[in-house]
């Protein structure tokens, strides 16, 4: 897509071979360093913490969180959305922009998709943690049970259940299947036996024959087909979870796209704030250039207007309607106890990002990587707002309450990076970061002149 | 210890004897404490033989427990099915007529004896609470003599050496202590002691009461009622009445006739101010003028002419009632006023007062002091200095519920029996007498003021049903006794008069002095009276009805004195009184008169028991003799410090929400329908994409008269009596999750100063389009046949998805194992819980359910007599408690049935109705019947 005017999308001056060469030797040759051993030390002192609140959360209950009556919902479920958000990038990048043919996503699909994963599994955790009985979160689930009893299929968190667990189910299929032919050129440069073993197997005895390559072609493509609708339709679902209900300030139409926007807007910020610092470590700015660094950032910036643009819908339809409840829950996040966090918000998410009209901002790598954590922080907080503002002041004036979060509360949270963390170090350490193949194709494509 | 250059402290240096001594003992219990001739091995060889020998114990066979069922069946006892048995219980010695609900031989629930005339099935808190005190593990357990252990034959040996002093002298150093006793056996135990001991005296001291209690009055024939500084419709011996018969005065299902009305004039807000027409919050010192302005017709004022006028209008049927802290003459003068109306003198025990007890002490003339309950070291006034005259005398004895602060300096103490454990009578504050009858055996061996008595009288083994029988034996009927005493146990009452020979005592002086700015005004606690029922986890737990405050008392001042102060709302001050000195939070409450601070008594207990001690502080330690209610010359000083209070309510403004309705009687006349018309209409009842839920058998629905309801706040915890509802602790309220299924709101409305002041019990709705029942993931909550919207404890897995649903915010979440916290943990509580309803777990939601037990009861009554059920049949606890009658339940689908009658009212509305949830629970709007002169001021 790429033309004269444009920079290229890799470095020049690289074949297949040194492609291929560059990225297994990260994995194969490279000596664990200690720069490595050091982050996924204090990557897993975090996930020791986790684990920590989890146990106590078993022994002792949701109490020790600080969720309360009117506020039943509290952390957990802003954390669940925001991790959940930022796997939305991993799944555009991957699935949508292959469709699109967009060739700059190849050097950073890999890596987006396993962060993909990694924010799924995270924000998994927590819908199960929240319930006052986790061990039997299986009754969500639709299974033959000897009482005959069923979901309530009415209730959005059946939804969501099912749209986590198959987003879940097709972003490691495709992550998975797209690793194959990877996997395989590991096995084949491996010098030792158990590391040809263990790649051995994870490839499936990938051949490379042309069979091979036709059946991965068409699976693949077929899965980026399946996993498109899926960008749409989680977060649809997760916002569902808020619009169903007819508490003011969650009971919004707006909500499924102001909801997708905002998942992929955190997503690309997500994927900066960790892209920018590895092509930096593992020197492979040659692969992820400028070039992928300034598309990340206009779809940050077409997302985020989207997201100012839902912020306005929502306050203009409060005023509209004329529901007293309604405008109330408007004027309360601006100017009530809860303030400060909807003006951190409005910040992070309306003014911060329109630095990015700006080619040269777009083009710094440090700036970038500043407005991308803000952009995090930003969503983050939008979750808060709208899970802990909304309910804390519903409608009866008797019953209106305080959340704040507890020592608990923030264990998890943080611990929950932890986890992130551990799999994202685990997966540079032990799987090529950019997909070999589509890279080798790439810089074939680069240097005949495209199809 | 040689001198030495390097020292660590100029005690080392001096090297003093002490210093060495200190030295040597700084860990006394171990180093130089330790016997010299145990060594290591022969420490190891002990501990081995102590495993050795502990291990043998382990052998011991289980005895053998045999499960044995009943060979003859006990009368009426049906296993699964609770009896029921009327006795009474007595608040300030003042007695209102229970039932008990009995399940195989353990007392669970306490209603009021619809055959009382008092209660007349209806209870107040303390009624609903006693349950609990009678199984609060707390209560003292044994005798002790100085703290020891000792037995109550240890104790008969020391009566029978006294009763021989005590003959010789004719009891001259002997001293009785009670609270006011209406018992008519335990008052001629008392005169035979005193007869054979002619010295001796006995003195009665209620902290709360006021040494003459004013007569009963008949509200359903007064007209037109001015309460000046008097809480009639607020906790007390008299409030089922009041509040019964006030209530029946403002009754709106017949077109509002022959309303009644109501003028207030108090210093802080009482729940008889929340009802008034029209409410004059002044301080004590103005509430004085007024009085003198209104009663003597001392000077007029525009507002007093009025109501003067408006009393004048209805002579003999209109009532002044004028507070125990008002000057004595204006009581008179009310008194005399009132007179037609007076239906009986309450009774009342001839006992000396408590300030004679004081001198005799100061004195040395005592040489034993018996104390029957109360707790005079804790409440008595503080210039009295109790507790160090008491230490001097030789003997005292003290027979008590808790080992409390008067415990605490006596040498023997005797566990009570409670009233619930032993056989006694009691009197109501009308005159009737019930026979007191025993559920349970004592649980803690505790004994009764009866045997009490009668072992001083020298007649130890006699037990208290002997006692009082033998007392009625000679009184209820000569012939066919036993026929008699039977149905007057079983009644509840005893069908005969007695006299009053109540002699009235010249009341306590009440000085004002209106010396300083500020003026102290002493309350007792809403919800644990004088310190009684401190250790009450329900009572600590239950909202103060103005402030919402759990677990904690309060300084209240208004919103001006707190402006002219300084003062923030939760600030520690300290309030100087007479030269001494409180430290208190602050608490702004609007409706609180001006340069007046309010403050309750009952807290700050030491010695109450796990619940009750250090809540709050001791207002006690600023109440003077002169002055028990308070007076001018209290100083506030700024500490700097903050408390957190645990309230249930955070915000008590309607933010222009009609979520209470209410109008003028003079409004309802000319538009019916206008009061109860929302700002929006609800939408039709096709309005939804679901199916409509088929009514056809029963459709279980519930009323609420705000008109009627006087926030007593009796409804909550009837409810956590009834459906074994846990206490969460102050921590676990502040954080927002009490637990209670039916809580009264209080809203202001109007300026902070003088506002209206509402109160609106929600239970759940049992909506038919429930929000919450569309959002459980797993059908957790799901509608009945019968329109009840249900929990299904063991299917919730806690989402609590439905409570955010929830637009009334009534479900409740266990967060935690609440059952584990320390106030509900203790086994003997187990014997509280109602058979008939789960205790729930961890992690689940809870809601009202309508006492969906009590429904199917009825149900399985009604089938098996192939019949519906009948109107009234099946109350929920709330409404069977509830004195006023606001709380109506029954079958909508039922067009005679009193519920129904209720929501074809005009004044009938939904809750939130344009969420059109169609809440199945709604309420009549409140009327008031104002007085156009007075609202013109």
């Amino acid at each position: 897509m790429s033309t004269a005017t444009e920079p290229p999308i890799v470095a020049p001056g690289y074949d297949s071979a040194t492609v291929t060469e560059k990225i297994t030797e990260v994995v194969l040759k490279r000596p664990t360093g200690l720069g490595w051993i050091c982050g996924f030390a204090l990557a897993f002192a975090l996930l020791m913490v986790l684990n920590f609140a989890i146990g106590w959360l078993l022994i002792r209950g949701i109490g020790i969180w600080g969720v309360n009556i009117p506020v039943g919902w509290g952390f957990a479920i802003v954390n669940f959305v925001w991790w959940i958000g930022i796997g939305h990038a991993g799944t555009f990048i991957s699935a949508i922009l292959l469709l699109l043919h967009q060739d700059w996503r190849t050097s950073i699909n890999r890596f987006a998709e396993a962060m993909t994963l990694f924010a799924v599994a995270c924000a998994g955790l927590f819908p199960l943690l929240h319930l006052g009985r986790p061990w039997v979160f299986f009754w969500l689930l639709p299974y033959p049970d000897t009482m005959g009893l069923w979901p309530q299929w009415r209730s959005p968190l059946v939804w969501d259940v099912l749209a986590v667990s198959t987003y879940l189910t097709v972003s490691l299929l495709f992550w998975y299947v797209g690793l194959i032919p990877d996997l395989a050129t590991m096995r084949d440069r491996a010098q030792r036996r158990a590391v040809q073993l263990i790649y051995g197997v994870m490839a499936l005895g990938w051949r490379g024959s042309a069979r091979h390559w036709k059946r991965f072609q068409c699976t693949y493509i077929l899965l980026a087909g399946l996993a498109t609708p899926l960008v749409l339709s989680v977060h649809s679902v997760v916002s569902v979870d808020f619009a169903v209900a007819i508490v003011p300030g969650w009971h919004s139409t707006v909500f499924p796209p102001y909801f997708v926007a905002g998942a992929i807007f955190s997503g690309f910020a997500m994927v900066l704030t960790l892209v920018i610092p590895v092509r930096r470590i593992y020197a492979l700015e040659d692969f992820i250039t400028i070039k992928h660094l300034e598309n990340c950032a206009k779809i940050m910036l077409a997302t985020g207007l989207m997201v100012a643009h839902g912020y306005g819908i929502e306050a203009f339809m409060a005023w509209y309607s004329d529901d007293r409840f309604d405008i109330y829950v408007t004027l309360n996040r601006i100017l009530g106890p809860y303030a400060p966090a909807w003006w951190v918000l409005i910040f992070c998410n309306v003014i911060v990002p329109q630095a990015l009209w700006f080619k040269k901002i777009r083009t710094r790598p440090v700036a970038l990587f500043v407005i991308a954590l803000l952009v995090n922080v930003g969503m983050w907080t939008e979750r808060y707002v709208i899970v802990v503002t909304s309910l804390h002041r519903d409608f009866l004036p008797s019953s209106w309450g305080f959340y704040s979060a507890t020592r608990w509360d923030w264990m998890t949270f943080i611990g929950s990076f932890g986890l992130f963390l551990c799999l994202l170090f685990l997966f540079l350490r032990l799987l090529p970061a950019l997909s070999i193949t589509e890279m080798r194709e790439l810089v074939w494509k680069q240097k005949e002149g495209g199809k | 210890m040689m001198k030495r250059d390097v020292w660590r402290s100029l005690d080392e240096l001096e090297d003093s004897k002490e210093f060495r001594e200190w030295l040597h003992r700084e860990f006394p219990p171990l180093a130089s404490e330790m016997l010299g001739d145990v060594d290591r091995r022969r420490f190891l060889k002990l501990m081995g033989a102590s495993f050795a020998l502990a291990g043998l114990t382990a052998c011991t066979g289980q005895p053998i427990e045999k499960i044995i069922p009943y060979v003859k069946q006990p009368e009426e006892l049906v296993p699964g099915r609770p009896l029921y048995f009327a006795t009474a219980l007595t608040l300030e010695g003042y007695a209102r007529g229970v039932l008990v609900e009995s399940h195989e031989g353990r007392p669970t629930k306490i209603e009021g004896n619809p055959e009382h005339p008092v209660s007349k099935g209806a209870s107040d808190l303390f009624m609903q609470a006693e349950i609990l005190s009678l199984y609060d593990p707390d209560r003292s357990k044994r005798v002790t003599n100085d703290g020891r252990i000792a037995t109550w034959d240890d104790f008969l040996t020391v009566a029978t050496t006294e009763r021989k002093k005590w003959r010789e002298n004719s009891g001259a150093g002997l001293r009785l202590l009670t609270g006011n006793i209406t018992s008519p056996t335990l008052l001629s135990q008392i005169e035979t002691l005193l007869r054979e001991f002619p010295s001796a005296k006995w003195h009665t001291y209620e902290p709360l009461a006021p040494v003459s209690a004013a007569p009963l009055y008949d509200l359903t024939k007064a007209d037109v009622i001015l309460a000046i500084e008097d809480d009639f419709l607020g906790p007390g011996p008299a409030q089922l009445i009041y509040v019964r018969d006030f209530s029946s005065r403002r009754k709106t299902l017949e077109g509002a006739k022959n309303f009644n009305r109501l003028y207030v004039a108090e210093s802080s807000p009482t729940l008889t101010g929340a009802r008034a027409d029209h409410r004059f919050p002044l301080s004590p010192r103005r509430l004085t003028e007024f009085a003198q302005l209104v009663i003597e017709r001392k000077g007029e004022s525009a507002a007093t002419a009025a109501i003067i006028e408006d009393l004048k209008r209805h002579p003999g049927r209109s009532l002044v009632l004028a507070g125990d802290s008002l000057p004595q003459s204006v009581r008179d003068s009310a008194r005399n006023w009132n007179r037609p109306l007076q239906v009986a003198e309450p009774p009342a025990s001839n006992g000396r007062p408590l300030s004679e007890l004081k001198e005799d002490l100061r004195e040395g003339r005592v040489d034993a002091v018996v104390i029957l309950g109360g707790n005079p070291v804790y409440d008595a006034p503080v210039d009295f200095e109790f507790e160090k005259a008491l230490v001097g005398v030789p003997l005292r004895i003290r027979l008590g519920l808790y080992e409390d602060e008067t415990s605490e300096v006596c040498q023997w103490h005797i566990p009570e029996a409670h009233p619930l454990e032993t056989w006694s009578d009691a009197r109501a504050i009308d005159g009737t007498t019930t026979i007191v009858q025993p559920l349970i055996e004592p649980l803690y061996g505790g004994k009764s003021a009866h045997e009490l008595i009668a072992a001083l009288a020298g007649n130890p083994v006699v037990e208290s049903y002997e006692i009082v029988r033998q007392y009625w034996l000679s009184r209820l009927s000569n012939d066919e006794f036993e026929k008699h005493w039977r149905k007057a146990v079983h009644d509840g009452i005893v069908p005969m008069q007695i006299p009053s020979s109540a002699t009235q005592l010249p009341s306590a002086p009440q000085e004002h002095s209106s010396d300083g700015v500020l003026e102290i005004s002493f309350k007792p606690g809403p919800s644990v009276r004088g310190g009684r029922y401190s250790n009450n986890a329900w009572l600590q737990e239950l909202p103060q009805p103005f402030t919402k405050i759990t677990w904690d008392n309060a300084a209240l001042i208004s919103w001006t004195t707190a402006q002219r102060f300084h003062l923030e709302n939760e600030e520690i001050v300290d309030l100087t009184y007479r030269g001494r000195s409180v430290r208190a939070p602050v608490w702004i409450l609007p409706g609180q008169s001006d340069d007046c601070v309010t403050v309750h008594l009952g807290y700050g207990r030491r010695r109450a028991g796990l619940v009750g001690n250090g809540v709050g502080f001791d207002a006690y330690g600023l109440r003077t003799s002169d002055a028990p209610w308070g007076s001018g010359g209290v100083e506030i000083a700024k500490t700097g410090h903050k408390h957190k209070f645990a309230s249930t309510q955070h915000h008590q403004a309607t933010e222009g929400r009609d979520l209470v309705r209410c109008g003028t009687i003079v409004e309802f006349r000319q538009n019916p329908e206008r009061i109860a018309r929302g700002a929006e209409p609800e939408p039709a009842a096709n309005e939804t994409l679901y199916p409509p839920v088929p009514t056809k058998s029963y459709a279980w629905g519930m009323a609420i008269d705000l008109g009627a309801c006087v926030g007593c706040n009796v409804c909550t915890i009837a409810c956590q009596a009834e459906n074994n509802i846990p206490v969460v602790g102050r921590e676990q309220v502040a954080r927002g999750r009490v637990m209670h299924w039916i809580r009264v709101d209080n809203y202001f409305e109007g300026p902070a100063a003088s506002p209206r002041i509402h109160f609106q019990p929600v239970p759940c709705m049992h909506c038919e389009n429930a929000p919450c029942e569309l959002v459980c993931p797993v059908a957790a909550t799901v509608h009945s046949s019968d329109g009840l919207n249900q929990m299904v404890y063991n299917r919730c897995i806690g989402t609590r998805y439905c409570s955010n649903n929830c637009p009334y915010k009534v479900r409740r979440f266990n967060f935690l194992e609440f059952q584990r916290n320390p106030f509900e943990s203790a086994p003997v509580l187990k014997l509280l819980r109602n058979p008939d309803v789960t205790i729930r777990t961890r992690g689940v939601m809870e809601k009202c359910t309508y006492c969906v037990q009590r429904i199917q009861r009825s149900r399985i009554t009604a089938e098996k007599e192939n019949r519906t059920i009948r109107d009234g049949e099946s109350t929920p606890a709330c409404a069977q408690a509830c004195p006023a009658e606001a709380i109506i339940f029954g079958d909508i689908n039922d067009p005679k049935s009193r519920v129904s009658r209720y929501k074809a009212s005009p004044l009938n509305y939904s809750l939130l109705g344009e969420l059109n949830a169609r809440p199945r629970t709604t309420y009549l709007a409140g009327l008031r019947n104002t007085n156009q002169e007075v609202e013109k001021q």
